[in-house]
This record gives structure tokens, sequence and C-alpha cells, in this order.
């Protein structure tokens, strides 16, 4: 079956990309299969686990409740754009490392995407409002303390960071 | 898990949204934030064959706040209605309860109105619009838009009076009577989950902080939410020493909810019970500091 195609224009980490794509591509299929950007992983499908996280101008939303079509002209940042300007490790990427906030790693790129954004509002979180911040994300690994640690850790590297400069 | 094929469509104005659904009428859906529809299609509990996409519609991006109420814009996201200082003010009841809908994340793209529309039993707003006595404005091509009142717009479990063809435009949330508060309280499982049950309370108080009148909506205990007067357990009673459980027996008694694989019949109107007479209790203290606030 033969399915009409759009042409769809997305700034991808900061690069603009075109793809043509049916209506009915989901963002997270649009960035794994038609960008090759496969660090955006697909648990649920259903918008209930948070793997597929990714930011939309700036806000996260579920990338699997999303057509490629339906954001248009939108800047979509994935895990692959929360690394360091100069390469390496980001903030956070760094503070899941620094506290074992991963073991399966399946899920860590919808929390790096979430704890970025989030972070960028909350500064200096209490481990309570760390938690809270990361009630839309599950993790069948960790049981979730090394991740709340990981949060309060990528705060203060983001805040020695900001002093350095 | 994929969706099912659909055309797709792209109104640049409301006239052409109108238009399209008029010609695909049963056929056609509308797309807003698509938090609830997407996983529908994804699940292929749904299959519509055309897809009419509302995001681009930035006039109906509102959320207008006057002395009649909030009237939230058929694209205003759940995370601005919440955040919206105006709103607040004007009807704190819908951030109270926003606050419950899902994830910040999901919140960022779902839309007000789209939950309304969707009337899930175990959604907060279609409570929240019953409890203050809301309405929807619901547009058609060639025709005037009608407004229709909250107790008549949810029909049963995801079904609401809207037709084919129409669009729902906007909803307005009125704004309580002064010397008034509200509280949303619900039980979920986990953060973020549908409410095992939920209540929104509105208590009115009289100059000398006594209860003039006061009601409930809950949710996730009925096909639709479910109004009950709370007045006969709580009228002429101190703001901060009336008979709570009083008005949780007459919640419990008003609903008839049913056992499925979260929780039984029994517990839920227990619950019913517990949480109105906690919703009840901090609506009456919420509209003490705010008399005392306003004196």
């Amino acid at each position: 079956m033969n399915e009409v195609l759009h042409e769809t224009h997305l700034v991808v980490n900061g690069v603009p990309r075109t793809v043509s794509v049916p209506a009915r591509r989901l963002l997270s299929d649009c960035l794994r299969h038609d960008l090759g950007l496969t660090g955006t992983h697909v648990g649920c499908e259903h918008g209930v686990c948070g793997a597929c996280t990714v930011l939309v101008d700036g806000r996260p939303m579920r990338s699997c409740l999303l057509f490629a079509v339906g954001v248009e002209g939108a800047e979509i940042t994935t895990v692959e754009g929360c690394r360091a300007a100069g390469g390496g490790l980001g903030p956070v990427q760094q503070a899941f490392q620094d506290c074992h906030g991963l073991q399966c790693g399946f899920c860590t790129p919808g929390f790096v995407t979430t704890i970025t954004a989030w972070l960028a509002e909350h500064p200096d979180p209490t481990e309570e409002q760390a938690r809270q911040a990361i009630g839309g994300n599950l993790c069948r690994c960790t049981g979730y303390q090394n991740i709340v640690a990981s949060v309060l850790r990528a705060a203060e590297l983001i805040r020695e960071q900001e002093a350095a400069r | 898990m994929k969706p099912p094929v659909f055309e797709y469509h792209r109104p640049g104005s409301v006239a052409e949204a109108l238009d399209v659904l008029a010609q695909t009428g049963h056929d056609g859906k509308v797309l807003a934030g698509g938090q609830s529809l997407v996983p529908l299609l994804n699940m292929r509990l749904a299959a519509p064959a055309h897809l009419v996409d509302v995001n681009w519609l930035g006039e109906l991006d509102q959320v207008p706040c006057d002395a009649g109420g909030v009237r939230v814009g058929a694209l205003a996201r759940h995370a601005r209605v919440e955040h919206d200082p105006g709103a607040a003010e004007a009807v704190p009841l819908l951030g109270q309860a926003i606050g419950d809908i899902a994830h910040t994340t999901v919140r960022n793209r779902g839309t007000v109105v789209g939950s309304l529309v969707h009337a899930d039993p175990a959604a907060e707003l279609p409570a929240v619009l019953v409890l203050l006595g809301g309405t929807m404005e619901l547009a058609s091509a060639g025709n005037r838009p009608r407004r229709v009142a909250a107790a008549d717009f949810f029909v049963g479990p995801l079904e609401s009076a809207l037709r084919p063809g129409e669009l729902a435009t906007a909803a307005h949330f009125p704004r309580p009577p002064a010397g008034s508060g509200s509280a949303w309280v619900e039980l979920a499982r986990r953060h973020g989950d549908y409410a095992v049950c939920g209540v929104g309370v509105l208590v009115a108080l009289d100059q000398g902080l006594r209860v003039s009148s006061a009601r409930a909506a809950l949710i996730s205990v009925g096909p639709v939410p479910v109004p009950v007067d709370l007045t006969d357990a709580l009228a002429g009673q101190p703001h901060d020493a009336a008979d709570w459980a009083a008005a949780g027996r007459l919640a419990a008694a008003a609903v008839d909810p049913e056992d499925d694989i979260h929780a039984s019949a029994a517990y839920r109107r227990h619950l019913a019970g517990v949480l109105t007479a906690r919703a009840a209790r901090s609506a009456a203290a919420a509209a003490a500091s705010r008399l005392e606030a306003s004196a």
C-alpha cells in the first residue's frame, strides 16, 4: 500500500533535517528510523514509560505520542543533543555515571532529556523535588535511588560549570 | 503498536477546520494534544479515516479571564493553564486539579478541552467543569456555535454530547462566588496514574466564616462525574470545625462504583467518603483564608 508522504522539516539537536514521512509516523520512529538517531528508546509506545521523552522547543514530551508531521518546524532535542558542547558527556550524563544512575540503560535517554529540561528551571532542587521530577519515567533496574542522586549531582555539576564561567 | 493509516489535515483556520470536519463527519477526528488519542491509535483501539490537526490554530490558544471566570481555548495546554496567574486567581480549582493529571511531560502537550471531550470517567477536568457548572462551546460549519452545560455534556464513559462534525472550541469555567474556596484530592496507586477515586469540593462561607453551601464532584466512581450537594451536612457550621465525616457519608451514599481490577466497589465507596471529608476541610480552610485576606 502506498501511503501519502509529507515533507516535514525539523531542527534536531541544532541541525535542520527534512524527512518525507507518512502522517502516521510517530516522532519516536522518525528519529530512530528516518534520522538514524537511535538514542531515543521506545518502551511502551503508549505514553506511560517515559523512555522516548525528547524536548520539543525545550519542553519534555513523549515522542511516541507525537506525529512527526504534527511538530513541523519544531526544535527537537534528543539524548544525543544532551552531550557537552565540546563533545563528551553532558552534566546529566556525567552525573548518571558518577552515581551509577543506570544499569541496563534502556530508560536512561528519557531520564536524561527530562532531567536536562527540568534542571534548567529548578537549578537547586531538594531530594523530594527530584523525586517528583522523575515521576513520569519508569526504570526497572535501579530502584530509583541512584537516579535521584544523579539529579542532585547533575544540579551540582551545572552550578559548578556556571560558577567557573 | 503503530497507528493505522489516516488522512492528515492541517487546516489554517477554525473555519477551514469546521469545513473538513463537516465533510468527514463520523470518519473525522480532531487531533489536539493527542495524549489520549494517540495511545488509542497506537493500540488500534481507534482508527479514524481522517485526523484534523488543530495545533496550528493559534486563535484557539487563549486563556482569557474576566469577572465571569476563565475561558480556556481548545489549544491551551494543561501546563499553560496550570501556571496561568489569571486562571489561578479566578478559578483556583483548575490548577489544583491539573496538577494531578499524569506528569509534566504529558501536561506539556495535552489540552484542557481535549481532556473534557475525551470524557474519561477517571479524568479530573470533567469533574471540575461539572462542579463549577461550566459550559462547553461547540462549533460546526454553517451553524451558530452552541453552548452545552457540563451537566449535559458528559453522557457516558468516553462519551460526550459532541456531535460528528463539531469542534469544541472552548470550555468556560465560571468564577466561584466570593467567600468560597476549593480543593482537589485524589488517590492513585502511583504518582501520575489515573485516580482510584478523586474529588473536587467547593465550599462557600458566610461573613461569620460559617459554611453557607458546599458541593462535591467525584471521579472514578461512576460512568460520568458524580455531583453531590454537601450543604445539608455542613451548613451553618464553623469553617474549622464542621462535621466533615458527615459530608463524607453523603458522598459515599451518592456514588455507585463498580468492582474492577484496580479496586473493589466497597473500597472506592470508602475512598469517596474519606477523600470528600478531606477535600471539604481543605476547601473551607481555603475559603476562610481568602476571606481573611480580602478583609
